[in-house]
């Protein structure tokens, strides 16, 4: 082959293809189509959302619907109407939306006595756009943003008076949940999101009472949450908790620790040494 | 297993024994001495009152079988051994009473950590105490069986009853005495007797009477009057009807009941749910008179043994009381669906004021809470 | 030699005074038989004890007062809230005072073995018929201690005036106002006007401290001396008779034994305090009228009252302007009336059956008298039904179960298990009566197959000694109680006869069903058929 000329698109063609079987060529082809794909994604991937000011991203209604018709409207009706199988959707809110979404309760698997948590089978994205969606069709409660859940001022003494009068009867004196009637129940506190506990007041989930802002307000509700928080860490300084359920685990373990380990002993004790 | 266990054909022990003495009618038929080590393989039968009265030839007690010796009676290294044992518990005792005195002192449980520390204390000092306790007994016991004679002795059992001379001499003594009181003679002086000591019983229970007030009418009012603003529990703030959500439950009390003389006391019987339903969910023309716009309110005071019955379900309207699992059903004027309350929650006039605040109209027209002898 | 100098000078100064060698002589040497079941009585002893040190500890700090203080201490999530000074020394206690916690702790977990441990050793009581004669009053005292214990326990686990307790003193009044014509005043008396008053906590306080445990020391002490005046039973073991006691001497051994159990029992109550958490308090809350949590339990020995109020139907009658509430009478009277009636009289009972008038000092197995062994299964089931319905609502939520199904399936249950249970009972104790029957009469089984000549597969019986044929056989099965003729010799109808009808009905019910222990008469008539 005669020599390029040198300079000029075909001379650097000419360089490139003379060096294609030299023994970095695969490495350089390689490391050049990754930094291609980068630079393509860069250049046509959709910009971030900006974050609205609770940290949740910003919903898009239509996104919403899409989603809504593929996995609710079996059983809310195709315009949220309601139908045999689910009531309307119709005016409650975001909050109500993000509370059953994002705890895995909505989309329902099965018809019981009540509707089970399960894994939350969407992202935060899809949940915002549901949420956004379904807040589109009425009026409702809206999901709390960081104010609503700022913990820093609390006063978790007052929020534990307000539990005790208001929360306790159905969740326990330490949020170990109890029983309803007819295999309904009131679940377990511990280990929950602020911002699911503050929905769960604001929209009162299936047999969940409805603590509207003006009978219980958000000071209220966020005392309430900072006494969650705080005695759900807090270490049980006595010992085992037996699962924080009162008398009826210390009777178990009292006569199955205690009494057997008593009369393990006073048969140690009757039986003759070798 | 021979070499380890070394059989006597006499068993030691037996210099306790006492002669059985003569049978008794009050004792079960005699089972033989119980000699011991009276025929343990050699089958002896007695006579003895069988299942219907007669005697019958069955097998007698085989007495005290033969001693088994422990390898601490007959190896003295196994008893140095055990006597180790048993120091090495009551050591460990002296190290858990360290590990408490140590414990103690070094963690005083205060300010920010406190629960961390009570918790590490209360490990520490139980740990420390439990072993100490445990380790005294342990070796105690240990001792016992290991080192201690483990002959078995046998004592006698007379039986509980008395002698007969010593039943004719307590008759004798004791009608001696009763003809020295002569009471049997003396009617005047008996008569007069039991005519005193049985009121002096009734002086132990009259000054009982101020232990409280008599019931009166207390049981039959609250706090409750015409027009008590209905405040939020505990926070006290009044509330407008039109704040009201549906499907809410909000616990109430009357304004200015911490005021009272007694506050704990006018809870007690005040405390009142708030319950906003859709108006046409209400299916009994008296609870719809007393209600305001589908606001109900009922008394929180289970009129089964007292609890507070504070679980709304919400899509039920079902009521339910956390103790004994009552269920009132509040469309029907908290009617008993379920469980032990016989009767239904007393309900509490509403009305609103001028400026739109919920308001009683009137007290319960019934007493509130479990029933009662006088409660009509 | 010094030691035993002092020791010397010291025995001789007492015995100057209170002539005390003559108890020693008899009581140093003194035999107490031993098995491991007579321990349990002694763990229900000993957690008394333990009980009374750590209160005495408590007592130095708690103050039962219903005064409202606002709380300014140590825990985070109760400051600012007012509550009771009881309430508040509580807290003080468990946070404040080093050792406060374990203390309280030790002190509850004890309550609990208390009285499980009364439970378990009236069992082992009355399955082995160690209430017989002269031991009736020693069962009676047993059947009040265990009465008091659940007040004294009510009463102790309610003064901290925490929400939990305060629940159960307010159903208390509620159970109290139930009863006819008194009720009233009786709650008024006892809270010292309304619910709940000022007077209660300081009241249960005195109850709990004072007047309660000076019952329990003397009662305690009559039944302890009664076991060693009457010397404890024994069981149908080679040796023993109904005219000896066989076992240990006094001192060293039982001292050692028996004292040793103490610190036992002591230590594992302390260790078990050590690592589990009981009646946590601060999370509970005050008690406020008005308040409740889920879940409400009182402490297990209650359980079967509040099983029963949760289980029993909401009737109601009211007369001529007088409430007669059976909803809460029947769990307050009618059930405890049924369970403790039965119980406290059934020495007399059993006597009045079998005519025994003999005193007894050897113990029953069991599986030897079937019915009474039945019937103690068929109470103890009818009480633990009603304990577990007291937490039909831990049920539900533990086996995602409907509470309505729960009650009702209780409710079904405590009909039809007791008497199952009973038939049950009674015939695996007859048919274990056959199998030592048969022990006896044909010896166990090898396990050694052997092929006869003539072709027949036997398995070879080992005779047993004669020993442990002694020991199948000697107790005595009464025969059913005969009416007895009608009339006497003269021809005149003999009087009170429906009462002797009623005891033979009551005798066949309890004997009619026999397994008779065999003779060796049989055993040598068996043999000597060629029978293997």
């Amino acid at each position: 082959m005669t020599r390029p000329r040198p300079g000029g698109p075909a001379a650097l063609l000419g360089a490139l293809s003379r060096r294609r079987r030299h023994r970095l060529a695969p490495a350089l082809l390689l490391l050049l189509a990754l930094v291609a794909m980068g630079a393509a994604y860069t250049a046509f991937a959709p910009t971030p959302q900006a974050e609205a000011s609770n940290g949740q991203p910003t919903g898009s209604v239509d996104a919403g619907r899409a989603l809504f018709l593929k996995n609710c409207s079996s059983c809310h009706g195709l315009n949220a109407e309601g139908s045999s199988d689910g009531p309307t959707l119709v005016g409650v809110g975001a909050a109500s939306v993000d509370f059953q979404v994002t705890t895995g309760r909505m989309p329902a698997a099965r018809l019981g006595a009540q509707v089970q948590q399960k894994p939350n089978q969407f992202t935060r994205q899809e949940v915002a756009d549901l949420a956004a969606y379904v807040a589109s069709l009425g009026p409702g409660p809206a999901i709390p943003d960081e104010s609503q859940l700022d913990l820093s001022d609390a006063d978790p003494a007052r929020g534990g008076e307000i539990y005790r009068t208001n929360c306790s009867m159905c969740h326990n004196y330490a949020g170990s949940g109890g029983a309803l009637t007819e295999g309904k129940y009131a679940p377990p506190l511990r280990g929950v999101e602020p911002r699911i506990l503050y929905e769960a007041m604001l929209t009162g989930p299936q047999s969940m009472p409805v603590f509207g802002d003006h009978t219980m307000t958000p000071e209220e509700k966020r005392d309430i949450i900072a006494f969650i928080k705080t005695t759900e860490d807090e270490p049980s300084p006595g010992g085992a908790s037996l699962g924080k359920l009162g008398p009826v685990t210390e009777g178990g373990i009292g006569w199955l620790v205690g009494i057997g380990a008593l009369i393990g002993c006073a048969v140690w004790l009757g039986a003759k040494a070798r | 297993m021979s070499d380890q266990r070394i059989h006597e054909g006499d068993t030691s022990g037996s210099k306790d024994v006492q002669a059985s003495g003569t049978s008794h009618d009050a004792l079960v038929g005699d089972e033989g001495t119980g000699a011991p080590g009276a025929g343990a393989e050699s089958g002896h039968l007695v006579e003895r009152p069988g299942q219907d009265g007669e005697l019958t030839r069955t097998w007698g007690n085989p007495g005290l079988p033969s001693h088994v010796y422990r390898r601490s009676d007959v190896d003295p290294k196994a008893a140095q051994r055990r006597e180790r044992e048993v120091a090495t518990f009551f050591g460990v005792s002296t190290l858990g009473t360290l590990l408490f005195i140590v414990a103690y002192f070094a963690i005083k449980p205060d300010g920010e950590d406190l629960l961390e520390e009570v918790s590490l204390s209360t490990k520490l000092l139980g740990l420390g105490l439990g072993l100490a306790l445990f380790c005294i007994g342990a070796g105690a016991i240990h001792w016992a069986k290991t080192l201690m004679p483990d002959d078995e002795i046998v004592q006698d059992r007379k039986p509980m009853r008395s002698s007969d001379e010593d039943r004719a001499a307590a008759v004798e003594a004791m009608k001696e005495g009763a003809a020295g009181a002569g009471l049997g003679r003396r009617k005047l002086i008996r008569n007069s007797l039991l005519g005193a000591m049985a009121p002096l019983g009734l002086l132990a229970i009259i000054p009982l009477r101020d232990l409280g007030p008599l019931p009166g009418a207390s049981l039959t009012g609250t706090w409750w009057r015409p027009g008590s603003r209905v405040v939020t529990d505990p926070t006290g703030r009044p509330i407008k009807a039109a704040d009201i959500p549906i499907g809410t439950v909000i616990h109430v009390q009357p304004e200015g009941i911490e005021k009272a003389s007694h506050p704990l006391n006018e809870k007690a019987k005040a405390t009142t749910l708030v319950i906003r339903l859709e108006p046409d969910e209400i299916q009994d023309q008296k609870q719809r008179d007393w209600s305001v716009d589908g606001i109900v309110a009922y008394s929180k005071v289970c009129t089964h043994v007292g609890c507070p019955v504070g679980l709304y379900e919400q899509q039920t309207h079902h009521l339910l009381c956390p103790c004994h699992q009552s269920t009132f059903d509040v469309t029907r004027d908290c009617a008993v669906i379920f469980g032990p309350a016989a009767r239904p929650l007393p309900q509490l006039p509403l009305d609103v004021d001028e400026e739109g605040y919920l308001v009683a109209r009137d007290d319960y027209q019934e007493p509130v809470g479990p029933s009662f002898w006088e409660r009509g | 030699m010094a030691l035993e100098q002092i020791a010397g000078k010291t025995a001789n100064e007492i015995d100057e005074r209170f002539g005390s060698a003559n108890f020693v002589k008899r009581s140093a040497r003194k035999v107490f038989p031993d098995h491991w079941s007579f321990l349990l009585g002694e763990i229900a002893l000993y957690s008394f004890i333990v009980l009374l040190l750590t209160g005495v500890f408590l007592t130095l700090w708690f103050k039962p007062s219903h005064m409202e203080v606002i709380y300014d201490g140590a825990y985070v999530p109760l400051r600012g809230v007012p509550m009771s000074e009881a309430y508040a020394s509580t807290l003080q206690i468990s946070f404040d005072v080093r050792g406060g916690l374990i203390i309280r702790q030790i002190h509850h977990w004890a309550a609990l073995i208390f009285v499980a441990a009364m439970i378990v050793h009236m069992c082992r009581v009355f399955f082995t018929g160690a209430f017989r004669k002269p031991r009736e009053t020693n069962w009676l005292i047993g059947v009040i201690l265990i009465m008091l214990s659940f007040i004294e326990g009510l009463a102790g686990y309610s003064l901290p005036d925490d929400l939990l307790s305060g629940t159960g003193l307010r159903i208390t009044e509620g159970v109290l106002l139930s009863l006819p014509v008194v009720g009233t005043y009786l709650t008024f008396f006892l809270f010292g006007g309304e619910f709940p008053g000022e007077e209660i906590i300081p009241r249960l306080y005195i109850a709990h401290v004072l007047l309660i445990p000076g019952i329990f020391l003397a009662l305690i002490t009559v039944h302890v001396m009664l076991v060693w005046y009457q010397k404890h039973t024994q069981y149908p073991l080679p040796g023993r008779t109904e005219k000896n006691a066989v076992g240990y001497p006094f001192f060293p051994v039982y001292t050692a034994k028996a004292g040793g159990f103490f610190f036992i029992t002591f230590g594992v109550t302390t260790l078990l305090s050590a690592f589990a958490s009981i009646n946590p308090v601060w999370l509970f809350g005050p008690y406020t009228p008005g308040e409740i949590s889920a879940g409400s339990q009182p402490d297990w020995y209650m359980g079967f009252l509040e099983g029963s109020l949760r289980l029993f139907p909401n009737w109601e009658t009211t007369l001529l302007g007088f409430t007669i509430p059976w909803n809460v009478l029947g769990p307050a009277l009618i059930i405890p009336g049924l369970l403790f009636t039965p119980m406290i009289l059934y020495p007399f009972i059993e006597r009045w059956v079998t005519g025994d008038n003999a005193e007894h000092h050897v113990l029953d197995r069991p599986r030897n008298v079937p019915t009474r062994t039945g019937l103690g299964v068929m109470a103890l089931i009818t009480w633990l039904i009603l304990l577990a319905a007291g937490a039909n609502d831990l049920i539900a939520v533990a086996f995602n179960m409907s509470i309505n199904s729960i009650t009702w399936g209780f409710r079904v249950l405590i009909f039809v298990v007791p008497p199952l249970a009973y038939v049950v009972t009674k015939r695996i104790c007859l048919g274990l009566q056959r199998r030592d029957r048969d022990l006896v009469l044909h010896g166990r089984e090898t396990g050694r197959i052997v092929r006869l000549p003539n072709g027949e597969m036997i398995e070879v019986h080992e005779p047993i000694s004669d020993a442990r044929k002694w020991e199948l056989t000697q107790h005595r099965v009464p025969q059913p109680a005969e009416i007895g003729p009608l009339t006497d010799a003269n021809g005149v109808p003999r009087r009170r006869i429906l009462a002797a009808k009623v005891r033979a009905t009551v005798s066949r019910f309890y004997f009619e069903d026999r397994v008779e222990p065999p003779t060796p008469a049989e055993v040598h008539e068996l043999e000597s058929s060629g029978h293997h």
